[in-house]
């Protein structure tokens, strides 16, 4: 049960929200030009690291997204910025996707 | 029987002139306030108070606190009966009706005693073997073994009462509210910080309130009651008594269980029974004491065998006498206190066995020299005598570090045996934060090491037992804990004093050896009657991981979750396997630390409070002319409108041949509606949908499927624009909420630069649709915003008008195949507008419909609902691929590319007719021969079932293989569930008016 803190209705129970899988994965500007492979890369892989992973979640007073640095391990959470915002300074993303 | 014949005259906290009277199983007794019912019970002399779990062997109170494995009761009657309350957490109260477990027909003469007879035929994991030898020897055994086990009976009747769940955040939650907890209270209390301190009991004070100790020049309870004052007038500090910590959860949030009105016969007007407080900390101290282990010995389960702090406890706390004359049995220092106690309440201690050879400290020895008491140091109790409960205790010399017993036994005569085989810090919270622990062999037991929580553990929960080390580290953890949560702790506050206690390190004897020759059982775990015997023959049987051990010995589970077992229960394992205990680990502490009644977890989510319940704005309406109302998802909507003497077939044709025929009218308010607007919503619109959009003109609406990003449909629906730049879209009712959450996703992460504004406006808008041919003229009489004919209203057109004096929006589709109208109108006018439609249509016998109706008239036309979009089909299965923009991009269009869904063999739409009149069954299968030999090949499935009026005939819609192949054949609707088989002959999926020109008039 976490505490996240949304970047408009401030920290709340984690009942409030509804998680929306890795963040910072762009969808394809021109998928018809992609392999079936590199379609199916992007639609079903994710890193799913051990340890820090930034995610998107939505909250459901305010309805707007953002992403979360979460630690898998831990469950700390140790960032939280909106859309479009790139992760704060010392947070790289693990796995191997951009 | 004279009354609490064990009752000491003077002394305890308890108030003598209060007293209550109480049941238990079946006699009367009486107690005082401040009691609990184990003290209660012992002051009468009840020592016998339950059988155990698998051999029904007798059981007495063994304990004074949360640990006690055996006095499990159940308490009330009726609707409040509860089983498995620990007697030692009940407080006493008037009228109190208790009654034991695990016995038949009664206590003192039970049946399954005979179990403990033929115990060598139930060994250890002796349920898991009726599974695997003889064959099917499980099913013959399940009946009675499923009668024979598990302890009290759950009630049967609803609860009458209710319960809370509450919410609260706090800078420093202290759990415990003994000698640390209160410290670490007062240090994070003056510094300004929000705390929170709980505490299981009802009163302050945790082990010094059986204690006989001086702090700060004052007796111990003086003390507590002035650092309880001190808390209290403490604005920022909130107490919580009668209050248990039993869940540690992610980022400090702790569960604690309040019992709020279980102190009282029954709670009171308003109030609730126990209450389930949240509690989001920033730091959290646990102060929660350690727990007295048992020692090993055969017979160590016969009544009379208590721990020695219990002992102590009933004598100080409680002024009961636990025995007539006792004998104390430990490995450390501190059942010497037990000493004291028991010779200062007139109960003589026979001798004092200690099986450490070079004896205890200078302060236990001066307790046992001034009174004189025998003392056998190098010496254990071997086996405890008698039948119904000790009467004598058998020691021998301990030899070779404690590995055999040797020289002539002695016997002692005695009734009370106080046993203490160490401390285990109660740790089980720390665990459950996930936090590592240390095995620590100077107390010999497990401590909290690293923290993976903002947490910090005080006193003996951390190992330090010591009075003056539990005050000391209590205020230095609380100071902490407000410094890190943002808080600059006082000065002056200082931790209060005590004499320090020099005690002689605990020697581990985890398992007194048998003598040679000789037969007992030596109970490790007393809850789930597992001796050391079980753990040897686990271990030669090859369960040698401590989860194995667990499992197959049932070792530590149950409500007692091995809080006296748990240690000795792995230290005999390790020694069996000749390693160290830290290598062979714990098993996990899991929530909740005591068990939790179900009400308390749910709180106010019972009955109708489950869930919301969503109304129509025409709800009052259907109501009132008697509509049969159904759930769907978390609306209620009228299924039919029964006429009085109708049966629901009846209805249910007559509303359908209603609209085929005349006109009808539904409630549709319950359609999801999405108000999409700006300057880049038609290119959203084209984007989500599969068909274009950029070309619709205002004014119009057009229907399509939404698709998600792996190609299969997400939902189907209308969306109108209504201006340039302002769209009104409509879902199905049950994905209403996952086509909003799917549109938000795109808009805002995957294509933020686009100028779109997503509104949900499912209850600003009422909606309703009149169907039938002469729906027309229905809305013609009713409209006064002008024509409704063709030219302004053509089909899939848009009209803003007005009906009542309000304003409507009209939209001219259909969901039957007929001609049909959606008349939108907000919330509040919808049944302004219902009335006036229903008396505009009176004139043509508007009939009003429900969702069977909806439901056949749709069947009938084909349309399909989430029973066909059930995320498993795509467009092209229901001949839509047409529909699919070529030209550009849409979610899930590149995934229907890929060979599965681009070139697959897949199953296909298509309507089925029953070929002898017989009912379709739901779900069926579609086969070619039913009794052919199984597996049977299923070809496809039925999806949508109804009797047809205007066929009348039953009908389905089936998504099937090679569907144009079977087109015309006859298949079996195949229901191995109902054992139903139906000969179908499959056709088309629309039924009537393939070409829609009813829907064009």
């Amino acid at each position: 049960m976490l505490l996240i803190e949304c970047p408009w209705c401030g920290p709340r129970d984690d009942q409030d929200f509804t998680y929306g899988g890795e963040a910072h994965i762009a969808r394809p500007e021109r998928p018809e030009k992609l392999s079936d492979e590199q379609w199916g890369d992007y639609l079903f892989m994710r890193s799913n690291p051990k340890g820090t992973h930034l995610e998107r979640w939505v909250c459901n007073g305010c309805r707007r997204w953002f992403n979360v640095c979460r630690d898998t391990v831990t469950d700390e959470i140790t960032a939280v910025y909106r859309m479009g915002e790139k992760p704060p300074g010392a947070i790289k993303k693990a796995g191997r996707k951009s | 029987m004279t009354s609490q014949p064990f009752r000491r005259l003077e002394g305890g906290l308890i108030d003598r002139d209060r007293p209550l009277t109480f049941r238990f199983d079946g006699s009367t007794f009486t107690g005082y306030a401040g009691d609990t019912l184990a003290s209660a019970l012992l002051a009468n002399g009840v020592t016998l108070v339950g059988r155990s779990f698998k051999y029904h062997r007798r059981r007495g109170i063994v304990a004074a606190g949360v640990e006690e494995p055996n006095a499990l009761a159940t308490l009330r009657e009726g609707n409040r009966q509860e089983p498995n309350l620990r007697a030692t957490q009940v407080e006493l109260f008037d009228g109190l009706t208790a009654s034991s477990q695990n016995r038949w027909p009664s206590l003192d003469f039970d049946v399954g005693g005979i179990n403990n007879i033929l115990s060598r035929f139930l060994p250890a994991g002796f349920y898991y073997k009726t599974f695997m030898w003889p064959a099917g020897a499980w099913m013959f055994y399940e009946r009675f073994i499923r009668a024979a086990a598990g302890l009290g009976k759950a009630p049967l009747l609803g609860d009458p009462d209710y319960y809370e769940r509450r919410h609260a955040h706090c800078d420093v939650l202290v759990v415990g509210a003994g000698p640390a907890g209160l410290s670490a209270a007062l240090a994070a209390g003056r510094s300004g910080a929000r705390v929170i301190l709980v505490d299981d009991n009802a009163a302050l004070g945790g082990s010094l309130r059986g204690d006989t100790a001086t702090i700060n020049e004052v007796p111990a309870l003086a003390w507590v009651d002035e650092v309880g004052g001190t808390l209290e007038a403490l604005e920022n500090v909130r107490i919580l008594t009668r209050a248990t910590a039993v869940g540690y959860y992610d980022q400090n949030l702790i569960t604690v269980c309040e019992r709020v009105a279980d102190h009282l016969a029954r709670p009171d007007p308003h109030q609730p029974r126990q209450r389930l407080w949240w509690v989001r900390a920033k730091r959290v101290v646990l102060a929660t004491g350690a727990i007295e282990r048992p020692l090993v010995f055969a017979n160590n389960d016969l009544p009379g065998v208590m721990l020695a702090s219990a002992v102590r406890t009933y004598q100080l706390q409680y002024a009961v006498k636990c025995g007539r004359r006792a004998v104390v049995f430990t490995n450390n220092d501190s059942a010497y206190s037990c000493v004291s106690a028991l010779m200062g309440g007139g109960v003589p201690v026979s001798a004092v066995v200690d099986t450490r050879a070079s004896g205890p400290g200078d302060a236990a020895r001066k307790i046992v020299d001034s009174s004189g008491v025998e003392c056998l140091f190098g010496h254990a109790v071997v086996g405890a005598l008698g039948r119904q409960r000790v009467t004598s205790v058998e020691v021998m010399a301990l030899a070779d570090g404690g590995s055999r017993v040797t020289g002539r036994s002695r016997v002692i005569d005695c009734d009370l045996l106080c046993v203490s085989g160490g401390w285990n810090p109660t740790v089980h919270l720390f665990s459950q934060s996930q936090g590592k622990l240390r095995y620590d062999e100077g107390l010999t037991s497990f401590v909290p090491d690293a923290s993976s929580q903002a947490e910090s553990s005080a006193g003996a929960a951390r190992g330090e037992l010591g009075l003056d080390a539990c005050l000391r580290g209590g205020i230095e953890a609380g100071a902490e804990a407000a410094r890190l949560a943002g808080f600059t702790p006082t000065e002056d506050v200082e931790a209060a004093r005590c004499d320090h206690v020099d005690e002689a390190p605990v020697e581990a004897l985890w398992a007194v050896p048998l003598p040679a020759r000789r037969h007992g059982k030596r109970f490790v775990d007393l809850q789930n009657d597992v001796t050391a015997e079980d753990v040897a023959l686990a271990d030669r049987e090859g369960y040698q991981s401590v989860e194995h051990l667990k499992r197959y010995t049932t070792l530590g589970m149950g409500t007692d979750q091995g809080r006296t077992s748990n240690v000795n229960g792995l230290a005999i394992l390790a020694g069996l396997r000749d390693s160290d205990i830290p290598s062979v680990g714990t098993t996990t502490f899991r929530p909740p630390f005591n068990p939790v009644t179900l009400g308390t977890i749910t709180a106010r989510e019972v009955g109708a409070d489950l869930a919301p319940l969503r109304l129509s704005p025409m709800h009052d309406w259907h109501a009132g002319v008697g509509a049969n109302f159904v759930t769907v998802g978390l609306w209620l909507r009228t299924q039919f409108y029964a006429r009085p003497g109708e049966a629901m077939m009846e209805a249910i044709n007559r509303e359908v041949l209603a609209v085929r025929n005349a006109v009808g009218m539904v409630d549709v308010s319950t359609l999801g509606k999405i108000e999409i607007q700006g300057r880049d919503a038609a290119e959203f619109l084209e984007r989500v949908y599969i068909n274009r959009w950029t070309n619709l003109q205002v004014g119009r609406c057009r229907y399509g499927f939404m698709l998600r990003e792996d190609g299969f449909i997400l939902d189907d629906g209308t969306t109108t624009r209504v201006a340039d730049n302002n769209f009104y879209m409509t879902t199905t009712t049950a994905q209403a909420g996952p086509v909003m959450a799917h549109l938000e996703y795109y808009a805002q992460t995957v294509w933020p630069e686009l100028h779109v504004h997503l509104t949900s406006v499912t209850d600003q808008w009422a909606g309703m649709a009149i169907a039938g041919p002469r729906s027309r003229e229905v809305l013609a009489a009713a409209c006064e915003g002008g024509d409704v004919g063709d030219e302004s209203l053509p089909f899939m057109g848009y009209l803003e008008s007005r009906i009542a004096g309000v304003p409507v929006r009209l939209f001219r589709m259909t969901f039957s195949g007929e001609m049909a109208y959606e008349v939108h109108t907000p919330s509040d006018y919808g049944i302004r507008v219902w009335e006036a439609l229903m008396a505009a249509g009176k004139d043509f016998a508007i009939t009003p419909y429900g969702t069977e109706a909806m439901s056949v008239l749709r069947i009938e036309k084909g349309h399909v609902v989430g029973a066909e979009l059930d995320g498993r089909t795509i467009p092209a299965d229901f001949g839509f691929e047409r529909m699919q923009k070529k030209d550009r991009d849409f979610i899930g269009k590149r995934s229907l590319e890929r060979p599965a869904l681009a070139y697959g063999p897949r199953k296909r739409f298509v309507g089925l007719i029953s070929e002898d009149g017989r009912k379709i069954p739901r779900g069926a299968q579609l086969v070619w021969n039913p009794t052919a030999p199984k597996p049977v090949p299923m070809l496809g499935h039925v999806s949508s079932t109804c009797y047809s009026p205007n066929l009348g005939n039953y009908i389905a819609l089936a998504l099937l293989e090679d569907a144009d192949g079977y087109q015309g054949k006859l298949l079996y609707a195949s229901s191995p569930l109902t054992d139903s088989h139906v000969p179908v002959r499959v056709g088309h999926s629309v039924f009537i008016d393939p070409e829609g020109e009813r829907a064009r008039g």
